[in-house]
């Protein structure tokens, strides 16, 4: 039977203290351990991107690192960003330029967006479109996400 | 104003922005067990034994299923959705489905076929027990490409289909076509591969279920595009059980494009094994396993004919095409290429006469079923191709072809040749709009300022049609206690926002706040049985079914209202969500006059016993006549000679779907699928190895996703020449963009290469076929 370590870290302002399986991914702590599964699976090549979360303030795809990895640090997933009640403002814009269709990709989207604009209050559409390059979407085209980062970014900027 | 024909943001998107979405890899089942499928390797081998004794002893394993349990138990096996009478041979033999086990028994016949079905306590330890599974193979001769499976002397996928052939079918007059193609002035002939596609939803195919030994109830959480559908065949075709024994719920879908329509071994697995082992079980797959296991798409390779007069109209139009079926004809997979496009076969243009002969071709692949569009998408590419090259070989413009053979509007409603009755479209003019919005007249100074950077322009036009319309299920319109209104329907959204849609309707309609409608879906018991969303149908059934639930809901209430307002029935009207009575000025709002309904305790008892459920109603859309979406896509791209890359620079798309109940919605519908199209065009391939029936694209590390920096934003625009033949006016929306954009990319790179002597180009022109294109033409 394999061992387990202890790992200590905040996860949307909440400390989280576990003892885990060391080959036990981040993104599978998080939706299995802690049942926050608004962060999703879509691949496992680390190629789609649906599983981002900012890890002390930088997107990385938590299927791509252990959970042992996060420990001392400070995780925000998309449950962390903004409630229905007061929505972050990247959330606000992704609804407003119809930035999702199925929403199964649009978690990790907002999360990497959310990174992404934190220095870049005026993004051209190029820039964004190269930034997302590593979040994949089926339903959207990209067409409307870029629009939904471009106005997130501005209204993050202003807030 | 009414919401109807405004572009409201989607109410389903707060819970998706804010990770409360809930797909089935979320649902919490106390106690589930995890289920993994162990799947062949080989793409066909004869079975010589199972053993799983050392997989049973492993940590953490619950237990191992295999086929020959299955076959004793009685469970019955999966199948093809098109009924054998409606698809036979063109001598009317019967066609060949082959026959699909859960779990195969004796043979496998293609990689990622299930073999067994491990359930353990995690998906890691049932992992590990299926790596110690012992499955002894003898392997066998395996054909994975349409030309290996035609070839003489080819192995057999089975016996009975000779030539590998499943089923050929023909639509059209053979000798009426030749005799017109004699008369030509002008002949094209083309050549075209239509590549294989995996359809890669971003969740997955999943399944948990539950089995309740006190009821013997069977519940099924199924990521899917509709409920019914699937716990009609696993009710009646698999476990044989009564219908109300199972439930079938489908939460929230991360895309579906075709693939979640059909039901997949695993999904009556989870129930199987849940009821052997006492717990419920979850199956999630995993991407690798997805392009392994999920239906594929296309894969057809077609020669066409088309016989032209000297002014360049059509005289006349053959097709022969050879599709792949995979291993097994489920779902929808035979009809695709046949049954399916047969009325838009010949596109938007007056074609006297045709002659279409397809074979379905068996092979050791996962089968082929629907994507996006199902058919009409390679019809629209084989037809909008060989108009293209027909232009370029009689010198005619790209436009001045399109105009010279359209259906003209003013012949509307018209009969094709075919026998579609094709009620309304003015495909003129959404041409011409899509020339000026593209700035067509403007391409070759555009050309020339990327010939001296050394950059090869092209510009592609297609001009789309599609059918649409059918599968009439009910809507079911109730009003709550709590005062809220819940509208059932047989249709299932998976990301086209019906609980936007659906409410502008009812809320227009009866007048009712937007925010008191709750839309019910996806589930076999609650909602009303139908078939689910597919084929761009939901809003003609639903939506128009809506409309009718809704009249019967005021005429009851009309009768409610009299009794309330103590006046008679003819001196109640209803707008604006309330009910008057026309000789006062007393009035009664549609929601007081449901509770009283509801209640009935101020109601005359004659007419509470007759309104059994108070204003409660249902109402099904079921007249006959389709619906015609077309339009005109221009795409602009550019390549680098020096890498072969191609660029999209622009793409422009003027769209006739009728009414636009949401131009939010349906930009988003036409954006997606324009980015499918590109995405099969110039990058997307599945692959299987010749000789080996390997799959050689199996993940995202060597199958290309169209991602944002591959696209250009769209420009889109619509006009809405309403449909004549629903009372909502809607064309469906939801395949269109896939179904133009292949052939419109695909024309503008053999635009951009044909002065390069390139006569021929086949999907994807990746950017290594490119490169490779020009060396050849080069005489490189």
């Amino acid at each position: 039977m394999v061992g387990t370590v202890s790992v200590a870290f905040s996860v949307n302002g909440r400390d989280v203290k576990a003892k885990v399986e060391p080959r036990t991914l981040l993104v599978t702590f998080l939706r299995e351990n802690l049942g926050l599964t608004g962060t999703h699976v879509g691949c496992d090549t680390s190629q789609c991107g649906a599983c981002c979360v900012l890890l002390d303030g930088r997107s990385v795809k938590s299927c791509t690192i252990l959970a042992v990895q996060a420990d001392g640090a400070s995780v925000t997933t998309i449950e962390g960003l903004g409630t229905p009640e007061k929505l972050h403002p990247m959330q606000i814009a992704f609804n407003e330029n119809h930035g999702l269709q199925c929403g199964f990709c649009t978690p990790g989207m907002i999360m990497s967006a959310v990174d992404f604009a934190q220095g870049n209050a005026e993004p051209t559409p190029d820039q964004v479109r190269e930034w997302l390059e590593g979040n994949i979407c089926r339903c959207t085209g990209y067409h409307n996400i870029v629009a939904s980062v471009e106005a997130g970014a501005r209204a993050m900027a202003k807030a | 104003m009414g919401l109807m024909s405004q572009p409201i943001r989607r109410t389903e998107d707060k819970r998706f922005i804010t990770g409360r979405g809930r797909y089935v890899d979320d649902v919490k089942m106390e106690g589930a067990a995890i289920g993994y499928a162990l799947r062949s390797p080989y793409a066909h081998a004869r079975i010589l034994s199972i053993d799983t004794e050392a997989a049973k002893t492993m940590p953490g394993v619950i237990g191992i299923i295999v086929g020959s349990e299955l076959e004793a138990a009685g469970i019955g096996h999966l199948g093809a959705a098109f009924p054998a009478s409606m698809l036979k041979n063109r001598d009317g033999t019967p066609r060949v489905d082959g026959d699909r086990a859960l779990l195969t028994v004796d043979y496998v016949r293609y990689v990622g076929e299930p073999v067994a079905f491990v359930v353990a306590e995690s998906q890691n330890a049932a992992k590990d027990a299926a790596e110690q599974i012992l499955v002894d193979y003898e392997e066998l001769p395996a054909v994975g490409l349409i030309d290996e499976a035609v070839a003489p002397g080819a192995p057999l996928v089975w016996p009975q289909a000779k030539g590998n052939i499943a089923v050929d079918w023909e639509q059209g007059d053979e000798a009426a076509t030749e005799t017109a193609f004699a008369k030509a002035a002008h002949i094209t002939r083309i050549d075209l591969v239509n590549n294989r596609v995996v359809v890669n939803s971003m969740e997955a195919r999943g399944a948990a279920g539950r089995f309740d030994k006190e009821t013997g109830h069977y519940e099924l959480f199924v990521t899917s595009q509709g409920a019914h559908p699937i716990a009609d065949t696993i009710a009646k075709r698999i476990l044989k059980i009564p219908q109300e024994r199972l439930r079938v719920i489908t939460p929230d879908v991360g895309g579906g494009f075709g693939l979640k329509m059909s039901t997949f071994a695993e999904y009556p697995l989870v129930l199987i094994a849940s009821e052997r082992f006492g717990m419920p079980v979850k199956w999630m797959s995993e991407r690798t396993e997805a392009f392994q296991s999920d239906s594929h798409g296309r894969d057809l390779k077609s020669h066409a004919e088309m016989a032209f007069d000297a002014e360049g109209r059509i005289l006349a139009y053959r097709v022969c095409t050879d599709f792949n079926l995979g291993a097994y004809g489920l779902g929808f997979g035979p009809g695709i290429q046949n049954i399916i496009p047969m009325f838009v076969v010949g596109g938007v243009y007056k074609v006297p006469v045709l002659h279409n002969y397809v074979r379905a071709v068996l092979t050791n692949t996962v089968p082929v079923e629907a994507y996006r569009g199902a058919g009409r998408p390679e019809a629209a590419y084989i037809i909008e191709r060989i108009m293209d090259l027909a232009a370029r070989e009689m010198g005619l413009g790209q436009d001045e072809i399109r105009l010279r053979n359209f259906i003209q509007s003013h012949e509307m409603p018209y009969r094709s040749y075919v026998g579609a009755l094709i009620d309304s479209g003015d495909f003129q003019r959404n041409l011409h709009d899509c020339l000026k919005q593209a700035d067509w007249a403007g391409f070759p100074a555009r050309r020339a300022e990327s010939e001296k950077r050394g950059k090869l322009r092209g510009r592609g036009m297609a001009y789309y049609i599609e059918k649409t319309a059918g599968g009439a299920s009910a809507v079911d319109i109730s009003f709550t206690e709590a005062g809220r209104v819940e509208v059932g329907v047989g249709t299932s959204a998976h990301g086209q926002g019906h609980e936007t849609t659906f409410a502008a309707i009812v809320a227009d309609k009866l007048g009712v706040p937007f925010e008191s409608i709750d839309l019910i879906q996806g589930d076999s018991i609650r909602a009303p049985h139908g078939g689910g969303t597919g084929g761009s149908r939901s809003l003609w059934n639903s939506g128009n079914g809506i409309l009718k639930a809704a009249d019967a809901v005021i005429d009851k209430g009309r009768e409610v209202a009299a009794a309330l307002l103590d006046t008679s029935i003819d001196q109640v009207t209803f707008d604006d969500g309330a009910f008057r009575a026309q000789s006062s000025n007393r009035f009664l709002p549609l929601l007081e006059v449901a509770e009283a309904a509801r209640s009935g305790t101020k109601l005359p008892a004659e007419l509470n016993e007759r309104l059994e459920k108070g204003l409660n109603s249902s109402g099904t859309h079921d007249e006959k006549g389709d619906t015609f979406p077309n339009g005109c896509h221009i795409c602009e791209i550019e390549i680098d000679p020096e890498t072969g890359k191609v660029a999209v620079i622009s793409y422009d798309v003027v769209d006739d779907f009728g009414f636009v109940l949401n131009p939010l919605i349906v930009a988003g519908q036409v954006h997606g699928g324009v980015a499918q199209g590109i995405g099969q065009a110039l990058m997307e391939n599945c692959l299987y190895e010749p000789g080996t029936a390997q799959l050689l694209s199996g993940s995202f590390m060597d199958y290309t996703m169209p991602r944002a920096d591959d696209l250009p934003s769209f420009g889109f625009t619509y006009n809405e020449i309403l449909c004549t033949t629903n009372p909502l006016g809607i064309k469906g929306c939801g395949e269109a963009g896939t179904v133009g954009a292949a052939p419109a990319v695909m024309n503008a790179v053999l635009d951009a290469l044909w002065d390069k002597g390139v006569r021929e180009v086949d999907m994807p022109m990746t950017a290594l076929r490119v490169w490779e294109t020009l060396q050849r033409a080069m005489g490189g």
